[in-house]
């Protein structure tokens, strides 16, 4: 969208051509429909996937304002939307679930980031299939019109959980929604297609563009945490594929793969779907852990923890969380007895993820730590994802699930984990590198703002919706005045907390957008390298031009020598020599 | 007018395999995942095999041979554009191609008959699988042969022989997917 | 915990609380003790003019060590945590004790029906007693019950009792529960539904023997009177 005047760099014609390259001639003359809607360029598709999202983002915040305010206020009217019927309710919060999973976290945190770092930071001009990437948007794009479209249809929007359930999702009339239920499935087998074609363009561009000399181990470790997010999703997202299928001739051609009446079994679908949707939870969480310790690295002025171990705990929690599916599923009707293997998979797997939350924890140790807006953000995913990855542990224990399945203490777990992931990494991201997408700063007072008017309203949403759930209130119900226990006022205190807070939590996101859009166009100009940081996006000019670097870098070391000792410097870019 | 990245190739393997690879890595899931779904279908249902009965295993194992055949042609093309033999692996693929229109057209004769037989897609668990397994392999097989057709193309005035191989990668993965819904379909009665 | 916990009315009620309370104090002692360190060093290591940054790889092992021990002691916890979940897990769910009564719960967009088996004690007899989102049951008495589905799935859910069970179309499902203290207790469905997800409240009321005989026995009567026909099998 913005592209600020201060292009300081040359125009990508002066490019050095490496081996076999031929002279740059793109990215001059492009008129602008070319340039914005149909680029090739990996910046342009990132910031597409990125504004797609933020949007997204609105919506979905839009729809748990809604429905949060008709828990704190049954029947009255919602400003902004009007009354809230049960139907709508459902059909809000399943979207609003949907929404902040596939079409915000996903495409932010996998596509935005993905793209705008991959070649960047691996020191090429671009993707290695810059056609294929700009498919990837356009079957996304479409996926989005169709979920848009889905909330409109006649019947209202799909109302039956992001998880879909049937044989309330396969049969409409059971759901009552029959177009709806299809364009919401239909959109989200796109939004799949879309990121196994990005996911496949991000490793191969991984494995076979890296700039000369960069090994393996010298790959930031974002990079590395994407591609190993976009392998999980690959080999998990499959089976899901095959189940939407099934799902989709059960809605459209009366088959009955989900229809236990006619020899179809329900708890088929529910195996298909969490085989990928835990997996799901870490491809979001990994990049996540990415971004915060780029960010964590650069503001602390120290070596990453233990790199190789950073590397491998995401590969263990990546091969660990193929096994743990069926902890979704303890009381859903499956045999008893593999509730216990389940339970010890799922408990283990707080291993690896203990061990990273204890690298970012350790790379603090003898830092110099400024505590700019971005690294704010960072730390405070730190603080925040170890409440939400604790709780996780009542859940997982099968015992204890019995009680808490279903209830608000495992929404409250699952926010824990995805508002961090999702919102507070995503801004870490955003404002750290902001200067480089789009060559200005963002306002550093304004930024300060907007983070403690988002970090302490997010606590006090989320930290009575936690005791709601040990109260026995369970998740979608659009009104809790048909249950005497759960109509108690002092527990009816605790949702009017939580929406006031929400409430609170959106305004402050007008700072943000405030903050964002007028940098954009009025920011204080950034240089190349406004941090000092060693990665190779910094050694481009900023914003990168089409083709991104003047001279194709060539890499002498690992992305994290800062504060190395007997150097008057105190980082050392990847791309120096010796 | 390729970016660097493309071109580049740090693990020494072409960019372009190692996609379809990935590409192909990701099928095999999508079709794990529906065949492990009707193999456990398959195990707790023993009428699955008298339903099975219907099927026609001489058009299935006719197909088999069909699809084996082109992939030998694939070979073959394969073999010419490492010669840079252009045309001659155009041809090889168009004798491909023909496989798959051999193939689809056994197919659409057999489910004709099926059809009529009043074995439909929403029959039974048996048939909802047979149709919906065997049409995601047609669906392959189709998108193979339009992607063998753009080869093909470029292929005759010798460029970018290299995608030869990649076509002939994909195509043998839609021939391997086959072998395993023939025995899987038809011959476990 | 507060008194905004709902009571404990189900003889396994105390272990799934106690076990909460065992996952709490060992999480609430690694989350606390990872917490303080991490603020510590954001304040002890924070910039100071002329101060440079260690250079720590790592790499080391005897670097790694202050990764490894407590990574060592997380995963001990882990082990017991695994233990004591399973421990009640296979009490709660995969035990079934002997049963004083067994009772049918049906569930169906949006209503549950309980099916109680009536002085005789068996199910499926003529004295059968059916009500409509309403439970009945005897304090101290050991229940199993029968839990059906008719359309999609439901979720059979006593937070009084700790109790959670998925109703599956297609199965029956059984399980077991034995009150242990008198009372109304609110009875949820806990999975999606459907449009009325939210309109599935039922109550349980768990009496003593002699009330319950009255009531068994008023409802025997008009429900003679209204002759509901015991479900065929
Ligand atoms: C990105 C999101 C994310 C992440 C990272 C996690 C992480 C974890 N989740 Fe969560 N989860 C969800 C998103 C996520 N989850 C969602 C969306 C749902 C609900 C879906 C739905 O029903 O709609 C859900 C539901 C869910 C359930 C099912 C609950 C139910 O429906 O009944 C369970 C059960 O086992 C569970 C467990 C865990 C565990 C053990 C982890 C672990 O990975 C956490 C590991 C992390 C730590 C443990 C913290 C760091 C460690 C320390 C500080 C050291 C101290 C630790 C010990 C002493 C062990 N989750
Ligand atoms: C990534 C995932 C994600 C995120 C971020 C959120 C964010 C929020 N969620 Fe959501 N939620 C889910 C995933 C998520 N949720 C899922 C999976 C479900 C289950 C659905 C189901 O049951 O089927 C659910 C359900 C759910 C419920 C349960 C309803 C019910 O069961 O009856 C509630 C209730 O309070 C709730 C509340 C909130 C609130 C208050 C926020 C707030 O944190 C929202 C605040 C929003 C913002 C702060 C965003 C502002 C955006 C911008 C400023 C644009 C910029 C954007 C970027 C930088 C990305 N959510
Ligand atoms: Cu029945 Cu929800
Ligand atoms: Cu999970």
């Amino acid at each position: 969208m913005a592209q600020p005047a201060n292009q300081e760099a040359p125009g990508s014609g002066t490019r050095q051509s490496e081996t076999l390259a031929p002279p740059a001639g793109h990215g001059e003359h492009e008129g602008f429909f070319k340039k914005y809607l149909f680029s090739t360029d990996h910046k342009a598709i990132a910031k597409q996937y990125l504004f797609t999202g933020m949007f997204m983002g609105l919506i979905g915040a839009f729809m748990a304002y809604t429905f949060r305010f008709q828990l704190a206020f049954p029947g009255s009217h919602v400003p902004g939307f009007g009354v809230v019927s049960p139907n709508e309710y459902n059909a809000l919060v399943t979207n609003h679930g949907s929404i902040m999973v596939f079409w915000v976290a996903m495409p932010v945190l996998i596509a935005a980031f993905g793209n705008y770092l991959i070649p960047l930071m691996l020191g090429c001009d671009d993707m290695a299939f810059p056609r294929l990437n700009r498919l990837s948007y356009q079957v996304f794009f479409l996926s989005v019109v169709v979920l848009l479209i889905s909330l409109f249809v006649p019947g209202g929007g799909f109302g039956g959980a992001w998880t879909a359930y049937p044989p309330l999702s396969s049969k409409a009339e059971y759901s009552l929604t029959p177009l709806g239920s299809t364009l919401w499935l239909v959109a989200v087998a796109l939004e799949f297609v879309a990121f196994l074609i990005g996911g496949i363009n991000f490793v191969t561009t991984t494995m076979n563009s890296r700039a000369p000399g960069m090994k393996l181990y010298d790959i930031p470790i974002v990079v590395w945490m994407i591609v190993i997010a976009s392998l999980v999703f690959m080999a998990s997202v499959g089976p899901l594929v095959a189940g939407a299928v099934m799902l989709l001739f059960d809605q459209l051609f009366g088959t009955a793969f989900y229809d236990p009446a006619r020899g179809g079994d329900p708890l088929l679908w529910q195996h298909l779907f969490w085989f990928f949707g835990h997996p799901e939870v870490y491809v979001v969480l990994l990049p996540a852990c990415g971004i915060v310790a780029e960010v964590i690295t650069v503001f602390s002025r120290k070596k990453l923890f233990g790199y190789k171990t950073v590397l491998y705990t995401a590969i263990a929690t990546g091969i660990v969380s193929f096994f743990v599916w069926a902890h979704h599923q303890f009381v859903a009707g499956i045999d008893p007895r593999m509730a216990n293997v389940f339970t010890a998979t799922t408990v283990i797997i707080s291993l690896p993820v203990a061990e990273m939350v204890f690298v970012l924890v350790a790379t603090l140790y003898g830092g110099s730590i400024k505590l700019t807006t971005p690294m704010l953000w960072a730390l405070a995913f730190i603080a925040e994802f170890i409440i939400g990855g604790v709780t996780g542990l009542f859940l997982g224990a099968s015992g204890s699930d019995i009680y808490l399945h279903d209830t608000y203490f495992v929404l409250a777990h699952f926010h824990y984990t995805f508002v961090p992931i999702a919102i507070i990494a995503v801004f870490a991201g955003l404002t750290y590198w902001f200067p480089k997408m789009f060559g200005r700063h963002m306002n550093e007072t304004l930024g300060k703002i907007h983070f403690w008017g988002t970090i302490i309203p997010f606590n006090s949403i989320f930290i009575p919706l936690f005791l709601l759930g040990l109260a026995g209130q369970h998740r979608r119900i659009y009104s809790y005045e048909g249950f005497p226990e759960l109509a108690r006022p002092e527990l009816q205190q605790l949702r009017i907390i939580a929406t006031v807070s929400l409430i609170v939590m959106l305004c402050f996101q007008l700072v943000f957008l405030f903050n964002f859009v007028r940098s954009m166009f009025r920011g204080r100009i950034a240089e190349r390298n406004p941090w000092k940081a060693n990665t190779l996006e910094w050694v481009a000019a900023s914003p990168p031009p089409h083709g991104n670097f003047e001279t194709m870098p060539t890499v002498y070391r690992g992305p994290y020598e800062y504060s190395v000792p007997n150097r008057d410097e105190d980082y050392w870019p990847q791309n120096q020599p010796a | 007018m390729k970016p660097i990245a493309t071109t580049r190739s740090a693990t020494g393997i072409p960019t372009g395999r190692l996609a379809v690879w990935w590409l192909i890595a990701s099928e095999i899931v999508i079709f794990g995942g529906l065949l492990a779904s009707y193999v456990m279908h398959r195990i707790g249902h023993a009428e699955f095999g008298d339903y099975a009965a219907h099927t026609n295993t001489w058009a299935g194992a006719f197909n088999t041979l069909v699809l084996l055949t082109s992939s030998l042609s694939a070979v073959l093309a394969h073999e010419a554009a490492e010669k840079g033999q252009g045309p001659r692996a155009a041809r090889m693929l168009l004798f491909t191609i023909l496989g798959g229109a051999v193939f689809l057209i056994v197919k659409s004769f057999e489910w004709t008959a099926e059809i009529r037989a009043g074995y439909t897609l929403a029959t039974n668990m048996f048939w909802s699988f047979y149709y919906t397994a065997a049409g995601l392999h047609a669906l392959h097989v189709i998108a193979g042969m339009v992607a063998m057709a753009f080869v093909a193309r470029d292929a005759f005035s010798n460029r970018e022989l290299q995608r030869v191989e990649l076509v002939g990668n994909y195509w043998h993965f839609v021939d391997i997917v086959w072998i395993f819904l023939f025995p899987l379909l038809y011959i476990a009665k | 915990m507060t008194g905004r916990y709902p009571t404990a009315a189900s003889s396994y009620a105390g272990d799934i609380d106690g076990l909460i309370l065992f996952i709490a104090a060992l999480v609430f002692f690694w989350g606390i003790l990872v917490e303080v360190v991490f603020f510590g060093f954001i304040f002890k290591f924070r910039e100071k003019k002329g101060r440079k940054a260690e250079y720590v790889t790592g790499e080391e092992k005897r670097q790694k060590r202050w990764i490894t021990i407590p990574h060592a002691l997380v995963f001990v916890c882990d082990i017991l945590i695994i233990v004591a979940a399973v421990r009640v897990w296979v009490d709660v769910k995969q035990t079934l004790p002997t049963p004083d009564a067994t009772v049918r719960v049906i569930s169906q967009q949006w209503a549950w029906t309980f099916v109680h088996p009536g002085p005789d004690g068996a199910l499926d007899t003529a004295d059968d007693i059916t009500t409509v989102d309403e439970l009945h049951l005897e304090v101290g008495k050991t229940y199993h019950y029968e839990l059906e589905s008719k359309d999609v799935v439901h979720s059979l859910s006593i937070p009084a009792f700790r109790l959670k069970q998925d109703a599956v179309p297609g199965r029956t499902i059984r399980g077991w529960f034995r009150p242990i203290r008198e009372g109304t207790y609110d009875l949820q469905c806990a999975e999606i539904c459907g449009i009325g997800h939210g309109l599935m409240p039922a109550i349980v009321k768990v009496e003593s023997a002699a009330q319950h005989a009255r009531w068994m026995d008023e409802a025997g009567r008009s429900a003679l009177a209204a002759a509901p026909r015991p479900r065929a099998r």
